[in-house]
């Protein structure tokens, strides 16, 4: 891992955390920096505390690391909080005024703005966050001119007089911090790429958008909510109906009607919310209809912790509705594969007429990172499967539920002279006719039965084998599914640095897991490590469930925050020395 | 036990005009002897030949309950969903292909109870869809249970020593809901039930028709014979104004001796969802490009930048 810098911005939920920190965003990427930001808040309307976190570079940034190097604390909670966080070289840009600073590791500079004498605090609300930002790109080298254009097309609407004003006070806090601070030892660097800065939620939309949505519903749940703000903002030019339904029963339900209808639908919510959906997963697979559910995990059990993350419902996701039935689950990696992902699941769904279920997390939901806008793909391949949408020539009487050696019956789409058929949530025969009553129908119900599981072996095979990265006789094997991706990968560049060896196998898709190529992967591995976001190992027990494999150790944090790229390299050097085989790491900082 | 009827393939041929045939199910329906519910299927049936719609352009979509297999018994694009679901399902078909004819069927227990909470919001939607359902104030399927509309008193296998609970009703409750039309008829009062459902399947916007359809087993309470006297039309009640709703509030809240059957109320000013819907306006969304034009993608992600 090459050089990042790392600021942390925090107050008091409605002191204005988040626009200095989009415009740190808006000008790093601007500069061609790679950027990953991490917000860590709390469920309160008002008040509560909110630490943002804002990591940059010139190559990708996977994960928030493990230390910042500029602190700015809005009040003085922050300032108590989080100035351990900074080390030797860091610096803390704080209000002279309000905030009494603490005291800090040695080699840390202690940035105190007089904040009512650079600016007329009385006028300007947020005085103090401007000459923050300004102060900070002074110390970091960046030239005045990017805040001056950011700050211009933000404030541009409200006239002349309130861009002049901000961009005055801005530049107060940059001319100050010019005379009075010391800059950073390494400039911040620049390079000609040009990148795009994503939330997984909207990554999410956008994927679906770019997949075909047309219909798109949602009942509000953190930290699904993003998604149905970017379809509710977005889907008019996209051609995306978007309705807020009166709860996710109704959700779902919607989305399978107008899946059946013919388009390609979609909602998101999270575990509470994915509850009351799952009765409808199990309409979506009898029926046969193709729909997508993202569960955007939070967590745990029940309302839990509305705005923290987790990966507990992996269990949930697999047990989803009562009975039998192929389904897709998959795991987005990190934020652009929020993205990548969705088009593929839909190609799935629409080719095996099931439902599919993707497993997001509020680390990638509500996170933001960089990604090179042609990840951003509007043209992915589609495959609807086999999908009569015209009444072509003269046909046999059509079949619904045809028996086929695949499983898959082609479905026609309600509104075709000469195909109307019945679609059932009760075992039905080919003809759609419900068998549910008769006494002689186990012949039928088997039939049916094993068509629609026969669609597993064709889905197994359209959805590649997970593979091993990085040294195949390296000393130690992670193993993550989804959004710890980033982080795991992070930890072993700076365990490779310790002189131990990793290679990494991260899950994307849960089911189909190709548990056979897991296992013949995981054989040749010297010491396996499962590293998840929860507390019982919900993958590590799947995966044994599937393949009896057991792996040597497992770490393991279920205290609603991510990972850090130390606490697995901290975990894994106490296994490798024997100490533990379940490491739990703390999370330090106190959010 | 049903029976199957084969369907030749040379039955598949343009619909001009519409007869009751084209309606004809591939099953004969499974009710008891009797059952209201027969009534209903022939008055929709009567209904859809009669306003000239092809099978192939009506979906039916049901929820679980003995009247809920009624997509089963008519030829169109039926749906037979989960309990209590048959609104949101239909809902979203509707929105996906609105040149459909969307009829969602059910029971009181399915639309009243299980369900009560979708009907009251599709309602408020003024979605364009009709709402046939046979209310028989008891739960038939499950073999006799108290409904939302079983009278106080009524003995059934849930409340053996009568229920306790006031029945539910839902001529006010869509009054109040802000339904645009709303109506009761009578299985056994086919022509006027057939008008009815003429006009509620004409209507655009939310169609809402509560139907007596008395279940011959296990309601001994309200049956053809308790209801054939009570019933009295209000379109034979020269001064009744379906477009009064202060009226029709006072008129769905008679029940006794005279239990008014009849519209109760209609209002034709307001649009109805897909109307509102701007996205709508180029047409179905199933006849829409799956991709979404260049310009608006490199739009969508230049606003990233």
């Amino acid at each position: 891992m090459t050089k990042t810098f790392a600021l942390g911005i925090g107050g008091a939920a409605g002191q204005g955390v988040a626009t200095p920190g989009d415009i740190f965003a808006l000008i790093f990427s601007r500069r061609g920096l790679h950027l990953n930001a991490y917000n860590a808040y709390q469920s309160i309307i008002r008040g509560g505390h909110t630490f943002l976190t804002i990591r940059t570079g010139v190559d990708e940034v996977r994960s928030m690391g493990d230390g910042i190097d500029l602190l700015i604390p809005l009040n003085q909670d922050t300032m108590d909080r989080h100035l351990r966080l900074l080390t030797d070289g860091g610096a803390c840009i704080y209000n002279a005024d309000s905030i009494k600073p603490g005291t800090p590791a040695p080699g840390v500079q202690l940035c105190a703005l007089p904040v009512s004498t650079l600016a007329d605090i009385t006028r300007n609300k947020v005085a103090q966050n401007t000459l923050a930002m300004g102060a900070a790109l002074s110390m970091m080298g960046v030239g005045f001119q990017s805040l001056e254009s950011v700050l211009t097309a933000q404030f541009g609407r409200k006239g002349e007089a309130v861009v002049k004003e901000n961009v005055d006070i801005a530049r107060a806090g940059y001319d100050y911090a010019t005379a009075n601070f010391k800059p950073f030892a390494h400039a911040l660097p620049m390079t000609e790429n040009k990148y795009a800065v994503i939330s997984g939620n909207t990554a999410l939309a956008m994927g679906g958008a770019a997949a075909g949505v047309k219909f798109y519903c949602a009942y509000p749940m953190s930290p699904s909510t993003g998604v149905l703000h970017w379809m509710a903002t977005h889907g008019r030019q996209a051609g995306i109906l978007v309705r807020q339904v009166e709860d996710e029963i109704g959700v779902i339900n919607m989305a399978i009607g107008a899946a059946h209808g013919g388009v390609r639908s979609m909602c998101a919510t999270s575990g509470g919310g994915f509850a009351l959906m799952t009765e409808g997963l199990g309409l979506s697979a009898m029926a046969e209809i193709p729909v997508v559910a993202i569960n955007c995990m939070r967590a745990g059990p029940s309302t839990g912790v509305p705005t923290k993350t987790e990966q507990g419902d992996l269990w949930q996701a697999l047990g989803a509705a009562f009975g039998d039935f192929p389904r897709v689950i998959a795991a987005p990696l990190d934020i652009g594969d929020c993205f990548t992902l969705m088009p593929e699941v839909f190609n799935l769904t629409d080719k095996f007429q099931c439902p599919a279920i993707v497993l997001c997390d509020l680390l990638l939901s509500e996170g933001r990172l960089s990604v090179d806008p042609k990840i951003l793909n509007f043209n992915p391949p589609i495959d609807r499967g086999q999908l009569i949408t015209s009444n072509g020539t003269a046909h046999e009487p059509y079949l619904r539920y045809k028996i086929t050696e695949s499983g898959v019956s082609p479905r026609a789409i309600p509104g075709i002279e000469g195909f109307t058929h019945v679609v059932s949530s009760d075992e039905h025969d080919e003809n759609g006719v419900l068998i549910s009553d008769e006494y002689t129908n186990v012949t039928k119900r088997r039939a049916m039965m094993e068509k629609r599981q026969r669609k597993v072996a064709g889905i197994e095979a359209s959805v590649p084998k997970p593979t091993l990265e990085g040294p195949p006789d390296a000393d130690v094997t992670l193993i993550g599914w989804g959004s710890t991706d980033g982080t795991i990968r992070e930890a072993r560049e700076m365990l490779a640095e310790q002189g131990i060896s990793t290679n990494q196998l991260q899950i994307r898709y849960l089911v189909p897991l190709h548990g056979d190529a897991i296992v013949d992967i995981l054989g040749k591995s010297k010491h396996t490590i499962i590293v998840e976001n929860n507390f019982t190992g919900q993958f590590a027990r799947y995966l044994r469930s599937e393949t009896s494999f057991v792996a040597n150790g497992h770490i393991r944090k279920y205290d609603g925050e991510p990972f850090m790229p130390h606490h697995i390299v901290e975990a894994v050097r106490e296994q490798l020395a024997g100490r533990t085989t379940l490491s739990v790491p703390t999370h330090e900082v106190m959010v | 036990m049903a029976t199957i009827n084969v369907i030749p393939a040379d039955a598949i041929a343009t619909q001009t005009p519409v007869t009751a045939a084209n309606f004809k199910g591939k099953v004969d329906p499974d009710w008891c002897p009797g059952c209201g519910d027969f009534g209903v299927l022939a008055a929709v049936q009567k209904a859809l030949v009669e306003l000239q719609i092809p099978n192939y352009r009506v979906a039916t979509v049901s929820g679980i309950g003995c009247s809920s297999n009624f997509p089963g018994f008519i030829e169109t694009y039926g749906m037979h969903t989960l309990h209590g679901r048959s609104l949101p399902v239909a809902s979203g078909l509707k929105l996906a292909n609105h040149d459909m004819t969307v009829l969602v069927t059910g029971g009181d227990g399915d639309g009243f109870g299980i369900g009560c909470g979708h009907f009251v919001h599709a309602m408020r939607r003024n979605i364009n869809l009709t709402y046939i359902v046979m209310d028989n104030q008891i739960y038939g399927l499950t073999t006799g249970q108290t409904s939302p509309t079983s009278r106080i008193g009524m003995k059934t296998k849930s409340n053996p020593y009568g229920n306790m609970d006031s029945p539910l009703n839902p001529i006010t409750l869509a009054l109040s809901a802000g339904a645009t039309f709303v109506a009761r008829g009578f299985s056994g009062e086919q022509k006027h039930l057939t008008e009815l459902l003429k006009a509620a399947i004409s209507h655009k916007g939310f169609s809402f028709l509560d139907i007596f359809s008395p279940c011959v087993t296990y309601n001994k309470d309200n049956t053809f014979q308790w209801f054939r006297p009570r019933v009295k039309k209000l379109e034979e009640d020269a001064a009744y104004d379906p477009t009064n709703w202060p009226e029709a509030v006072k008129r769905a809240t008679v029940w006794g001796d005279e239990i008014p059957i009849g519209k109760f109320f209609e209002r034709t000013d307001l649009p109805c969802l897909e109307e509102t819907e701007p996205v709508l306006d180029l047409g179905p969304l199933i006849d829409r490009p799956l991709h979404i034009a260049p310009d608006v993608a490199e739009a969508f992600v230049r606003e990233l930048m």
